[in-house]
């Protein structure tokens, strides 16, 4: 059984009292002691830039050519923080009873209470460097609502947020930078965790442009590296996104949890074509104003899809508006797990609206005539014409979602201010990840875990515009504490000597795999493997799994690794810029993930949040959870091959919200 | 449809480069440019030659890491989008597509079609901040109310991606369109003032050590600015300068 070392005492209390009792290094201390952070999303940029103020000497990976461009910066709608700005019944409370329910009661309290507490001090530390947040004409911040909540505590900036909030820690990361308190290493990838008796003391990088295999030794490591959606080759993750640091320290020891907790959103622009290389979100914000429908009837849906029938043409009668239908209370603001099924579920019954059957309308059409008669009012305009009030309208949209509107056109030439949206489902986030205690430290001693890259706070299902609000969360205001008590043991430790037996054997063993990459004798490319993985992956461990598909997969996934270690070709040098070197390494780990997924899907016999399993649903066709036997933190240890991985569990205890079915009816 | 792609091929920064010629078929419509290059690297991985290096992360418009000189045009032909962001549609069957690398000074080629900006990350470490500590401990977010056109004009500036589409179009591969919004976000919010003087000296003058050009007043950079960067930045960034040069700060 693993210890998350929650702290004693009332859940409001714990993170006071914690901060209040763990021990501190003093600042001339500080001095002597180094941290490595891989990756400069908001997690660790935060991270980076805060342990760097505080004294430490920080050294901050990222693959990209600067820390401005990790993938935070396409995060679109915005950010929770439990201010109550609105006046709406918004409470820390209120943020962390949400959080556990949108996640389906598989997240752990005391991170979730803590995660609402510090929501505020985002906000207020954000503002204070200058983030240009959306504003109401008395100069006070804007707020709007996100999927599975009641109240507006979303706060933004245009459909830019994730790019505002990137831009603020960059800032922050840059002034570290220009004092020398961190060094940055652009176009660096890590390619091992270094464990020196037992602890994380160091990784080794390679320098992407020059090829070089660098040794980095410190007193602790951070690994802000984001998550692993890229398992599906198809997913609104950057290119570059991958699971590598994350894979290496679980090889090395550390524990990966809930793998196959993975969120599909629902409102992303549909599949197009062979060739596709990403899908692009389209923001849970136009949930806010948009509705989602298919045609009620399907001889209907088979002449949108024809081509013979516009959806401008077709009824409001004639149109199933299936999430008001299905869930009053809620109706389009459902959380994304719910809407993603949903839109499945009328797809699979026939009624979905492009060529390939999977698409769902996302329509403006009454929001335009409603906001344009709010603008026509304030304009004191009398019996304005529709014309008029479509005009005024569309400019609301503009403003609001305005950016939004713009790529969806450019995306598919269709214009979304005149006919309705396409949207489908597409993976998006994934919730699981390296195991972390309550100090986000994995089951490797002086090795973190922060942002997406661990599994802490979301449970199996990610509520909208919480993902910012954790990665800054853990960077700013959790590790930055939690790791002075880890590394007031090193104070008289010196530094960390990057020429040990453990760093040369774990560089030795780096470029023994690169240079079986090159040498090999194939003659497939890299993509053609990842994009049969994510197939596998999309098809047996997607938005519904069961047993026979689970099973199947696990060992198509095997056979495709062997393959695709015969087979592929690795082509230019070793020493050198080779971004297809770089992409060999990522998806062999990626190879190895899906099928550990794939296992933790199979042993997981319930539904609950993102996972669905076909074998456990209610009547209604919701997702039925098994809190008797499931109410636990699957983490795996690695045990040679991923299907051979050892089970150990974490148990949730609920002392403060009662388990529910999820109901947003 | 069918092209003809003249694609620049360069080992490093001291290889002196060269326009390599492919023939691609299958390109549809619906690909993105990056798409098509894949397909094009696709082509060359099969047939056992080295595949064209080029920058590319998100492929939805906002990392800015993708910066490909297309037809003599940052990111192509088409305004407000960046190269991950164009179309095939905006070509027809039959065109020849010359591909090239940002061409400026202070942006040397790494290899093929991604070059080294880390001249902007500088530019930025000089006094693209906000000095304040990272605690928390700050006003209450609401404190100080910010007029909404101004937090609107600061986040129009602060929407720069840093991409350098202005630095590879300007004549003088100038950064004025790059610097003045960093400038500008913070000179028109109330938390920028303090370091306000000091902020665009100190930006100015690393801008400058870069090896940038000089601003001409010409507005190109503007018209290829994927993000519709304003040229009021720079005139802002210009009175800016001055009155701190005067005051001397």
């Amino acid at each position: 059984m693993l210890d998350s070392k929650t702290p004693q005492g009332p859940l409001a209390d714990q993170w006071t009292n914690h901060k209040n009792n763990i021990r501190l290094v003093n600042p001339a201390n500080k001095r002597l002691i180094d941290v490595i952070v891989v990756g400069t999303g908001l997690a660790g940029s935060s991270a980076a830039a805060s342990l760097a103020e505080m004294g430490y000497n920080v050294k901050a990976f990222c693959f990209q050519d600067s820390p401005r461009r990790a993938h935070s910066i396409a995060a679109q709608g915005g950010i929770n923080a439990a201010k109550n700005y609105q006046n709406d019944g918004d409470s820390v409370h209120r943020l962390f009873y949400d959080t556990v329910k949108g996640g389906d009661y598989r997240s752990r309290e005391a991170n979730v209470h803590r995660l609402a507490e510090v929501s505020t001090s985002i906000i207020d530390q954000c503002v204070a460097q200058g983030v240009p947040f959306a504003r109401e004409y008395g100069g006070l911040l804007d707020n709007r609502s996100f999927g599975g909540v009641q109240v507006s505590r979303t706060f933004y900036a245009k459909g830019q947020t994730g790019q505002q909030l990137l831009l603020g820690a960059y800032s922050a990361l840059s002034r570290q930078i220009s004092k020398g308190k961190v060094k940055m290493y652009n176009r660096h990838e890590m390619m091992d965790v270094v464990i020196v008796d037992g602890k994380a003391r160091g990784i080794i990088a390679r320098n992407l442009v020059t090829g070089e295999i660098e040794r980095h030794s410190a007193h602790a490591v951070v690994l802000a590296s984001g998550g692993y959606g890229n398992v599906f080759f198809l997913s609104t993750n950057a290119m570059g996104s991958n699971v590598s640091a994350a894979w290496k320290a679980h090889k090395k020891g550390a524990y990966m949890a809930n793998p196959c907790f993975t969120q599909i959103h629902p409102t992303c622009i549909p599949v197009s074509g062979h060739y596709q290389s990403k899908l692009t979100l389209m923001s849970e914000s136009l949930r806010n104003d948009g509705r989602i429908w298919v045609p009620a009837k399907a001889e209907d849906a088979e002449a949108v899809r024809k081509g013979t029938l516009k959806p401008t043409d077709i009824k409001e009668e004639d149109r199933d508006y299936y999430l008001e239908r299905r869930y009053p209370a809620f109706g389009n603001l459902v959380p994304r797990d719910v809407a993603s099924r949903a839109a499945k579920e009328r797809c699979d019954a026939g009624f979905g609206v492009n060529d390939t059957g999977e698409a769902v309308f996302l329509d403006y059409a009454s929001a335009i005539e409603r906001y344009g008669k709010t603008e026509a009012n304030v304009m004191n305009l009398e019996n304005p014409s529709d014309e008029k009030v479509r005009e005024l309208g569309k400019a609301v949209v503009k403003a609001k979602y305005g950016n939004l509107f713009d790529m969806y056109r450019q995306i598919t030439d269709d214009n979304p201010y005149e006919t309705p949206m396409k949207i489908y489902p597409a993976v998006h986030y994934t919730m699981g990840g390296l195991w972390v205690d309550y100090n986000l430290m994995t089951t490797v001693p002086g090795l973190y875990a922060a942002g997406e890259a661990n599994f802490s706070d979301h449970g199996a299902n990610r509520l909208g515009a919480s993902a910012l609000m954790q990665g800054l969360a853990d960077g700013y205001f959790v590790l930055p504490y939690t790791i002075g008590d880890y590394l007031a043991d090193d104070i008289r430790t010196g530094a960390i000597a990057n020429d040990t037996p453990e760093f040369m054997e774990a560089e030795a063993a780096v470029k023994d795999r690169l240079e079986k990459f090159i040498g090999n004798d194939g003659d497939t490319p890299v993509d053609d493997f990842h994009r049969r993985l994510g197939r596998i992956m999309w098809n047996n461990c997607g938005m519904a799994r069961n047993r026979e598909d689970l099973t199947q997969a696990i060992e198509d996934i095997s056979a495709l690794r062997d393959e695709f270690y015969a087979k592929v070709r690795v082509p230019g040098k070793l020493n050198g810029y080779n971004p297809e070197l770089d992409k060999a390494g990522r998806v062999a780990d990626l190879l190895e993930l899906g099928e550990l997924m794939c296992k933790d899907a199979l042993e997981r016999e319930e539904s609950c949040g993102g996972h669905f399993r076909e074998e456990h649903q209610t009547e209604e066709g919701e997702a039925l959870r098994r809190d008797d036997e499931f109410t636990f933190v699957s983490a795996w240890e690695h045990k040679g091959a991923p299907k051979d991985a050892e089970l150990h569990k974490e148990d949730l205890v609920y002392d403060n919200i009662e388990l529910k079915q999820r109901s947003y009816k | 449809m069918n092209l003809t792609l003249k694609v620049w091929r360069q080992d490093g920064p001291e290889d002196k480069g060269r326009l390599e010629t492919h023939q691609l078929s299958g390109v549809t419509g619906d690909m993105s440019f990056l798409e098509m290059m894949d397909v094009l690297n696709d082509k060359i991985i099969r047939e056992g030659g080295d595949p064209v290096v080029f920058d590319h992360d998100c492929r939805e418009g906002i990392c800015g890491m993708c910066s490909m000189f297309i037809n003599g045009e940052a990111h192509g032909p088409g305004r407000g989008v960046t190269t991950c962001q164009l179309h095939m549609r905006s070509f027809k069957d039959g065109d020849t597509i010359t591909i090239e690398p940002w061409r400026a000074s202070a942006f040397p080629v790494v290899k093929d079609l991604a070059v080294d900006r880390s001249a902007f990350d500088r530019v930025i470490q000089a006094g693209g901040y906000v000095s304040v500590n990272t605690s928390g401990e700050t006003l209450d977010a609401n404190a100080i109310p910010i007029p909404k056109a101004d937090a609107d004009e600061a986040f129009n500036a602060a929407t720069c991606i840093g991409c350098g589409a202005c630095v590879a179009t300007c004549k003088n591969a100038s950064a004025m369109l790059f610097v003045s919004a960093k400038v500008s976000q913070f000179a028109l919010l109330p938390q920028g003032q303090p370091e306000r003087k000091r902020r665009v000296t100190r930006m100015v003058e690393q801008m400058d050590k870069e090896g940038f050009g000089n601003c001409t007043n010409t507005g190109a950079c503007a018209v290829e600015c994927p993000k519709g960067i304003d040229l009021s930045n720079i005139a802002r960034m210009n009175r800016d300068f001055l009155s701190s040069s005067l005051t001397g700060e």
